[in-house]
This record gives structure tokens, sequence and C-alpha cells, in this order.
């Protein structure tokens, strides 16, 4: 009896998490516009997504941010978690950190007002550039975790070593320590392309006209109203954010 | 041995010039007055925060307070037993990566999708009809009813998974231990296990609590126009009215008070420790 009370009650909870989605990609696919009744199967709802100009713009826009912030976040955060991995008694060690903290705890919205600010002061346009510089700036402190938590389970010796045997310091880099960091590098690089692809809150400060966003584009749709188009688009976005978070998960499990 | 940390250098450069400035310039700003034409200008003045002292400001406050500790509260009492399910059971795995997934999903997109339930002929009126439960369709979208439900949906994840992890560090022999001493099942839950799983509680309710503040579109798209929360009011002050210096007087009122309530949680953690 017991045991049947606490699986109701997991059932409940995974119930309310995805029954709304459940309910979002039924009605992506069913053939009424307005109507709650089932009217059978149609993917003309998809369709119409396939042919809307702005929306392909904005998915390629936001894949193109997502990639480039991604890339210069997981390598500049790589290389300063392995600076500080080979010095652990670096001077500003503690004040590194508590920056980092601070990026943490600071809410995104203040974040995205004081960039909007440093903009205008530095009559910076809005658009591409800012939105990178805005990316790259909220993902840094993720990256810096992911990598520094696997990091701290390496031994610092296997890169004394590898330089004793004669290898330069190159070598030793990219031939001993990053294959052992792939799995967290990897795992932060998608960490920061979901971050990127679903963020919201920063980027409604900081984009122009010119550069539209996926969930910007999204939100403004949304705050016209329920259509099945964007039943349509909300499925599609929740799919390929689910795909990354599986991989970035199987990634991670075979790290630790 | 001797590099020069140009790594660290490029890192935290890069730190102090787009986010520790910046947030310098917030708080410059919030002592300027404001300006048609440049958005910011001098006299220095406290009238920005001088505006904030009026029981409009002190009405959204309090609101986002409730709304946001409300949200907090139901999150944990949620999450708290689930957690504990969660660590006793077989298919831990799987269950936790479908517990991660909404974690790294747009919560914008899983918001727009409770509109179809909570509205006027939505399925949970749908629903609650066809039981005869109520007679006429309730209007759940558009209050503050819908905003809670949108933010404890949203943030169920950050709740579970910190609580989830403490209590998987958690020895559970000692409850065995406190049974063997002849230990009431209250007295073992109150004594033993909710203090050896308090720092995940706390940690809990500050990832909840920080972003209840500040999801500003969850209250646009479900709690209509008549539910300002302080995060919409900040946006509002700065995309709207354009008012930045009051803007940036009311994110430095929102980081005091949410900087306040971290440190008052970590004060509770130590103590337990």
């Amino acid at each position: 009896m017991k045991s049947l009370t606490q699986k109701c009650y997991m059932l409940l909870v995974y119930g309310l998490l995805y029954f709304p989605i459940f309910v979002l990609i039924l009605y992506s696919v069913n053939n009424a516009r307005f109507s709650l009744q089932w009217h059978g199967f149609s993917m003309r709802w998809y369709q119409e997504l396939m042919r809307d100009q702005g929306l392909w713009s904005a998915l390629f826009h936001s894949i193109y941010l997502g990639l480039t912030a991604s890339l210069i976040a997981t390598v500049t955060g790589l290389f300063a978690c392995v600076y500080l991995f080979l010095h652990p008694n670096y001077k500003y060690y503690r004040s590194f950190y508590a920056t980092l903290l601070l990026l943490i705890i600071i809410p995104d919205l203040v974040l995205g007002v004081a960039l909007l600010i440093f903009f205008n002061i530095t009559s910076t346009p809005l658009g591409f550039f800012s939105l990178l510089i805005a990316h790259i700036t909220f993902c840094i402190p993720f990256v810096i975790l992911t990598i520094n938590s696997r990091i701290h389970t390496l031994d610092v010796n296997i890169y004394a070593s590898a330089l004793d045997l004669g290898a330069s310091r190159l070598t030793a880099l990219t031939r001993v320590l990053f294959p052992l960091l792939w799995p967290a590098i990897s795992s932060a690089f998608l960490l920061c392309f979901t971050l990127s692809f679903d963020d919201v809150i920063i980027s409604y400060f900081v984009a122009g006209p010119d550069f539209n966003i996926l969930p910007l584009t999204i939100y403004s749709l949304v705050r016209a109203g329920v259509t099945p188009e964007l039943n349509a688009l909300c499925t599609v976005t929740f799919l390929i954010s689910m795909v990354l978070v599986i991989l970035s998960w199987r990634l991670s499990r075979k790290s630790s | 041995m001797k590099t020069k940390p140009l790594s660290i250098y490029f890192v935290y450069t890069w730190l102090l010039l787009f986010s520790l400035l910046p947030l310098a310039l917030v708080f410059i700003a919030s002592f300027l007055s404001r300006d048609s034409a440049h958005l910011v200008s001098l006299p220095l003045t406290l009238s920005n925060y001088d505006t904030l002292l009026s029981w409009q400001f002190a009405n959204v406050f309090l609101r986002s307070l409730i709304i946001a500790f409300l949200t907090t509260g139901t999150c944990l009492l949620l999450a708290y037993p689930f957690s504990y399910l969660l660590v006793k059971s077989k298919y831990q795995s799987v269950l936790l990566l479908l517990i991660i997934i909404p974690f790294w999903t747009s919560s914008l997109v899983r918001t727009y999708a409770l509109i179809a339930i909570l509205k006027l002929n939505g399925i949970l009126n749908a629903i609650l009809l066809k039981l005869h439960l109520i007679d006429h369709p309730l209007s759940l979208l558009y209050s503050n009813f819908a905003v809670i439900s949108g933010l404890v949906y949203t943030l169920f994840p950050f709740m579970v998974l910190p609580i989830f992890t403490n209590m998987e560090r958690f020895d559970f022999r000692l409850i065995e231990v406190a049974k063997d001493l002849g230990a009431s099942r209250l007295s073992i839950f109150f004594r033993v296990f909710l203090p050896n799983t308090a720092s995940g509680i706390i940690s809990g309710c500050s990832l909840v609590l920080l972003p209840a503040m500040t999801l500003f579109y969850i209250p646009n798209v479900l709690g209509g126009a008549r539910s300002i929360l302080l995060g919409n009011m900040i946006q509002n002050q700065f995309l709207v009215l354009e008012n930045w210096p009051q803007g940036s007087a009311t994110s430095i009122v929102l980081t005091a008070t949410l900087i306040l309530v971290l440190w008052f949680l970590r004060r509770q953690r130590k103590e337990d420790i």
C-alpha cells in the first residue's frame, strides 16, 4: 500500500511536468485552428512553419550565435581552468573565484540591464556583436564550473611527467590533458549552447532590430496569443533542446 | 615552468569589462537624473530612490516577495518527498534524466505550454466541467494563481537537483541506528533526516527564490496586465518608459534584497553545521 502511494506520487509529479508539453505536441499535429477537439493528424502547421522566412532566419541566427558564443566561452574557460590547475598557488585565485561567483549570483535581469547601459555608453550598436558579448559573459562561469569539477579528479603530475618524458608544453596539453578532459569540454560546450539557445532575459535587453533570434521571436509570438504554428515551433525547439540535453548527459556520465 | 597567465588575464579582463564595469554603471546610473536625449545625465540625485519609497512601489515589492516565497514553498513541499523517492528508486538514472530535461529546455516554451491548459476554454476547465466539480469555467489564466503555477512549473527542477544531490550523500544507516536506539518516527525525521539534508534545502531555496523574482516573462505571459511584479517593473522602466535612472535604482533594490536573502539563508546553513 505504501509503495503504491509512492508510485502514485512519482507519477503525479512527472505527469504534471510533462503533461503540458504533451498537450503542446498533440495540438501541433491537430488538424484544426481553434478547436480543442481532435480533428485528425496533420502536418500542415509544420508545413506553414517551413514557409516562414522570418523564422528560418531567426533560427539560423540563434544557431550561429550559440555556436560562436559557446566556442569562445569554452576555449577561454578551458585555458583558464588549465592554468589554475597547473598553478594552484595563483595569487589572485580567490578574487578570481569571487568574481565568478558574483556573476552567478547576480540575477540575469540585472546583468541584462547593466549590459544595456554599458553598450549605450560605449555606443556599441545593438545586434550580433552585443548579443555575442552578453552570451559569452553568462556562459563563462558555467564552463569554468563544469571543467573544474572534472579537472580536480586528475593528478597534476600527469602533466609534469609528460614534460619529463620530453613532450613539449603544447604536446602535453593537446595529447595528455585535453583528451582526459574531453567529456567535460564537450558537455560544457553543449551546456553553453543550450543556455544561449534558450536565453530570453538577457537577450531581450541587448538584441537589436537587425538581428532577430529564435527565443525573442517566440516571445513576441507567445504574447500575441496561442496559434497552431506556434505550437509546432515550440515543439521543434523543445525537441532540439531535449536532444542536446540527452547528449550532454551521456557525455557527462561517461566522464564520471 | 613560469608562464604568463595570459588565459587568466583574458577571462579576468573579460569579466571586469563586461560584468563588473556594467554593474558599477547600474549603480552610478541609479543616482543620475533622467534625460530624454541621452537617457541619463547629471546632476546627481537621490530622487530615484525617493520615488521607491511610495505605497505603489511597496505594493509591487511585497507582492513580488510573497509570490516568490509562495513559489519557493510550493516547490519545496513537492520536491522534498519527491527527492527522497528518487534517491530510493531503482530507476534513478532515467528518472533523473527526466528531471534534467525540463531543467535545460526553454522555460519560455514550457510557460507557453501552460496557456493551453489554464485558459478559459482550456483543458483544466474542460476536465473540471466534465467531472461536474464546477458549473461554469473558471478564469484561471491571468491571475496570481497562473503566475505561481508557471513559476513552480519552471523552477521545480532547480529545487529537486540540489536536494537530491544532498540526500544521495546521506548515510541511511543513521536511520537504522536511530531506530535501534528507540527514536520515534517523528523524531527520526526532525532530529536526524531533516538536519542532515538542510543544506540541500537551503541551496534549492536560493536557486528558486532568485529567478522567481526576476523571470519577467512568466508574469507577462500568464499574469496579464494587472500583475506587475518587480521584474516586469524594471523591464518596463528600461524599455517602455525609458526611465533608466529609475530602472537602475529598482535593479539595485532588487539585487540588494536578493543578496540579503542569500546571506540570511547561508547563515542558517552555517548554524546547522
